[in-house]
């Protein structure tokens, strides 16, 4: 299959996907089979991109011209590919793991359900692939938009409160600021396309490009930047499959995704040092990395610690950006494939706990690791490679942004990550002291092993073995990441 | 010599589509009247409109590249006779008027039974002819107190079709007669600027007119007329404060008369507003450049805050979309005002994209109407389940009201934006997205009552008819459709702009 097709499929699979599900709304057996058959189908496709990637042209397809210079045109670069490589493969666990969840939580709606969720994955592969700023801020929006049923998902006051904070922050900051940013960006230098190097030097320059930085950074809300992270704790009123793929993956590496992007392409690496422009970021990513795991320690509620764990996370990247080295943004870089697999396991984990019990408070855990092993377990897998310890993917992206700092000089970043690593540390492994070591309130001790289905406890086991699988891998990620850097003097290879 | 005559016909035929654009509609509502059939009324007033239509895509083919197309009535030139003149700017309004009619006529045809008793069918579809052609008279002809005529002609028809929304609220008579009384003195400001006109230069046509301003220099005459005229064509494009008869005549009027005159009415006038300004008095005039800068633009910016905030708090469906509408006719006033070229297109653009949005969201009201009895909050609750393909189009055209990329709305936010940018205004733009973000609210109103409420009461289980959600749904594809290829919008946007942007230059 050549890459344009296949780069169209994985955008139109996921499209009929949702179409089906609505279709077949009243036969759930055949509505989850396809599902599952596109799921399948479109990380085929993303691996058929990925094996192209040696003997083919890095040319861009061109699908409308919406204005003159300006189209929905996509290519393949390395950490798009990534991206789409993450996304569509735990696609495939998130949806089998989705169906145990729905069916053993008795959840309503499913067809609605299920069509949303394949609608994000199509946007997120057009995030993905997107070839300039116009096109990817195109599918940001879909993306925002069809997660929003997600959201609001169960109907009550509760969630339509939170689907309401949701929408309106990711809209408010999407619309807002990022448009604001892009327009300008087009009326400076009449393109939008990604570039290596950047498009905007020689257009702009002194506290403007702060400025400009600002509107993006503060404009990709789905970074959740703070003060703008507040609708990632919102939106986990949503059932926990929604949590895991979505607010986990595919929309929160979607911000950071496009951070990237901006950071790299937009600006470039050599434009943000040479200016200083970033140097704010640093500091403001440094302040979300703190602040949101102190609060993320003070939340009893195991999903909104984990969402404030998350939003922590999310700013390694922005800091990896915005320390405006290559080995930053190359670890930013990896850093969005480590997290992923390892807050996806988090929140799967999650999920079976409730399935299996219906316990949604930490306080209310003690004891449960001994009674769901296998749950604990991915669990504690999990954990490790958030905070950062080998033999696990996590360590390496790490390592690579303290380098990052450490190139730069700023020795207090370095300090931060650290810092960050042991409250991580606390306030994920007490979670798991308190599950095997602390006796259980309300079973008897000697209690049965009572795992959640099958559907629901496996998918997080596997994606624990993947944590480890991604530490044994980093190198080879590392050096096909690459490319995105090169040519900036940097010592991409380290 | 058969094919030459057959050559020559169809030579003639072209030669006089721009008098044809008016003269089908125009001889097809006596015809309804005359035959007085129920159900042939419909069909000619449905065969009339398409075949207007497809004129007008000849008419729009032939000028998109900035051609002007004079024409004289009864072979008489101008200035002495009247001329209609066909440019990018007016082809591409036609388009707009022809094309929306087009639609809800078949919509129309169930949303009447219901709406409006049986007796009345035929006198209504000769009115709706007679609304179009007025609108289309309108838009073509070059002739200064031609437009007056055709805008009378529209104007009448158009009180007649609200009042008949008296047939489900008695309201709709003093919507219309609001609407009469505001339109007459609307008609009167118009009529007496032109009179002053005629005083300076003698002369009503258009670009004759246009040529002996010139000559005349700045003249408080000229600019007394200016005055009467911005004054007199605010009243019918309901420019900010002067907007007081359009919530009641589209919340009562008929579903079918609010698609059509949300997605046209309004529009013409904006058109007629941009050929005054721009082709008869000079965009260079200076007069003409502070009016715009200090009235009309603040008035715009307050349109799109002041009439957004009371959409939020409307609880009729309706109503909220009759708001929105005065908010939307801001931002095609702001690009306007602008006076660039990229805000001229964006005001073009806007003109179009917001009327086919416009129109979705009034028919899937229409649609809802039927179904419930009524475009309230409470009554449309938990309708996404039953009516999930009336519903899902409502959603895309609510997408495309606020400007979510991938919807027709997205592309004039976006020109509007950029214009404002490239003029340096600042300000403007952080307006702009932030009033697209109270239309983010209210929206989200509508959708969270149709989607996360429990219908109330007793539902009957009773699609909308097909006849009404093909239209629908045709319009909300055009929605997304426009959003894509912009192939169309923007190169007649562009060159519409460019004509007007020359000013007396792009009338020769």
């Amino acid at each position: 299959m050549d890459t344009n097709t296949a780069i169209f499929l994985t955008m139109v699979i996921p499209t009929g996907a949702a179409v089906t599900n609505l279709l077949f709304r009243n036969n759930p057996n055949l509505r989850d089979g396809l599902t599952l058959a596109a799921a399948v189908a479109t990380f085929l496709c993303v691996l058929a991109i990925l094996s192209n990637v040696g003997n083919s042209t890095t040319e861009q397809v061109q699908l409308f011209e919406v204005f003159p210079g300006l189209s929905i045109a996509f290519n393949v670069e390395p950490l798009g590919l990534m991206f789409a490589i993450i996304a569509s493969g735990l696609w495939i666990l998130t949806h089998l793991y989705g169906i145990g969840y729905m069916r053993g939580n008795n959840e309503t709606h499913h067809a609605r359900f299920f069509a949303s969720f394949s609608l994000a994955i199509a946007a997120v592969m057009g995030i993905a692939f997107s070839a300039n700023m116009f096109s990817l801020f195109v599918f940001y929006e879909i993306l925002t938009v069809s997660t929003y049923p997600l959201v609001a998902h169960k109907g009550t006051p509760e969630a339509i409160k939170g689907a309401r904070t949701y929408l309106g922050i990711l809209i408010g900051t999407s619309i807002g600021l990022q448009l604001l940013a892009i327009i300008w960006t087009y009326t400076l230098t009449g393109t939008l396309d990604f570039t290596q190097g950047g498009i905007l030097e020689g257009y702009i320059a002194g506290p403007m490009v702060a400025v400009l930085l600002a509107l993006y950074a503060f404009g990709i809300g789905k970074a959740a930047l703070m003060p703008f992270h507040r609708w990632l704790p919102a939106a986990m009123v949503a059932p926990t499959p929604v949590s895991a793929l979505l607010h986990a993956v595919a929309v929160v590496k979607a911000g950071v995704f496009t951070m990237l992007k901006v950071g790299i392409y937009i600006f470039g690496i050599d434009f943000l040092a040479e200016t200083g422009a970033s140097e704010w970021l640093m500091w403001l990513a440094a302040y979300t990395i703190i602040a949101a795991s102190i609060i993320a320690i003070t939340k009893d509620n195991l999903k909104a610690r984990l969402a404030y764990s998350t939003i922590s996370q999310l700013s390694y990247i922005t800091l990896g950006m915005a320390l405006a080295t290559s080995m930053g943004a190359l670890g930013g870089g990896l850093h969005i494939a480590m997290h992923a697999m390892g807050k996806i396991t988090l929140f799967m984990a999650a999920g079976s706990i409730y399935v299996a019990t219906h316990k949604t408070n930490i306080s209310q855990m003690n004891g449960l690791g001994r009674i769901m092993p296998f749950t604990y377990g991915a669990f504690f897998i999990g954990a490790l490679s958030i905070i950062g310890l080998p033999p696990l993917g996590g360590s390496w992206s790490k390592w690579l942004l303290v380098l990052g700092a450490a190139d730069t000089g700023q020795w207090i970043m370095i300090g931060v990550l650290m810092l960050s690593s042991l409250l991580n540390v606390y306030y994920l492994l007490s979670i798991v002291g308190r599950g095997f070591f602390l006796p259980a309130a309300d079973q008897p001790a000697d209690a049965k092993i009572a795992e959640s289905p099958t559907l629901v406890w496996l998918p997080p086991a596997l994606t624990a073995a993947g944590c480890v699988v991604l530490f044994f891998y980093a190198g080879e990620l590392q050096e096909f990441l690459s490319p995105i850097v090169s040519g900036y003097g940097g010592e991409a290879d380290g | 010599m058969a094919v030459d005559a057959t050559q020559h016909v169809a030579m003639t035929f072209t030669e006089h589509l721009p008098v044809l654009q008016v003269l089908v509609t125009f001889v097809a509502a006596p015809l309804v009247v005359l035959l007085g059939s129920r159900q042939l009324s419909w069909l000619i007033a449905f065969v009339a409109s398409a075949v207007s239509f497809v004129i007008a895509i000849f008419l729009l083919m032939q000028v998109i590249d900035g051609s002007v197309i004079s024409y004289h009535i009864g072979g008489w030139a101008p200035p002495l006779g009247i001329e209609y003149r066909v440019d990018a700017t007016n082809a591409f309004v036609i388009l707009l008027v022809t094309a929306i009619s087009t639609i809800v006529l078949p919509y129309a045809r169930e949303s009447i039974k219901d709406e409006i008793p049986a007796k009345h069918h035929t006198l209504f579809y000769a009115a709706f002819l007679l609304c179009i052609t007025g609108l289309l008279g309108v838009a073509i002809t070059g002739d200064a107190f031609n437009v007056f005529v055709f805008l009378e002609i529209s104007s009448l028809s158009t009180y007649v079709l609200i009042a008949q929304g008296s047939y489900r609220d008695k309201r709709a008579l003093t919507a219309a007669y609001d609407y009469l009384i505001m339109g007459t003195i609307g008609a009167t400001f118009f009529v007496i600027g032109l009179g002053m006109l005629y005083m300076v230069t003698g002369t009503l046509n258009m670009a004759d007119i246009a040529e002996r301003i010139a000559d005349q220099g700045s003249n408080r005459t000229v600019r007394a007329a200016f005055g009467f005229i911005v004054v007199g064509i605010g009243l019918k494009v309901a420019i900010y404060p002067l907007h007081l008869w359009l919530p009641n005549a589209y919340t009562f009027a008929p579903s079918a008369v609010t698609v059509f005159l949300a997605a046209t009415a309004t529009k013409v006038a904006v058109y007629i507003l941009l050929r005054f300004t721009f082709s008869v008095f000079q965009p260079a005039f200076l007069f003409e450049v502070n009016t715009l800068e200090y009235i009309i633009l603040p008035f715009a910016i307050v349109a799109m805050f002041a009439a957004s905030f009371i959409a939020i708090f409307q609880n009729d469906f309706k109503r909220m979309l009759a708001y929105s509408s005065i908010a939307q006719i801001g931002y095609m006033l702001l690009g306007i005002s602008l006076l660039t070229e990229t805000g001229l297109t964006a005001a073009i653009a806007h003109l179009f994209n917001h009327g086919i949005t416009k129109a979705v969201l009034f028919m899937g009201v229409g649609a809802l109407v039927l179904k419930t009895g009524g475009s309230f909050y409470n009554r449309i609750e938990g309708m996404g389940k039953i009516m999930p393909w009336t519903s899902a189009a409502i959603v895309i055209g609510g997408l495309s009201l606020i400007g979510v990329p991938g919807t027709a709305g997205f592309i004039s936010k976006w020109l509007l934006v950029e214009a404002s940018i490239e003029k340096g205004w600042w300000p403007v733009s952080v307006l702009i997205v932030l009033s697209s973000l109270l239309a983010v609210i209210y929206v989200w109103r509508v959708i969270e009552t149709l989607y996360l409420k429990a219908p109330e009461g007793p539902v009957l289980q009773k699609a909308a008819p097909l006849s009404m959600l093909i239209p629908l749904w045709i319009a909300a594809l055009a929605c997304i459709w426009f959003g894509f290829a912009t192939d169309i919008t923007l190169s007649a946007s562009r060159s519409a702009a460019q004509g007007l942007l020359a000013g007396t230059a792009g009338m020769m």
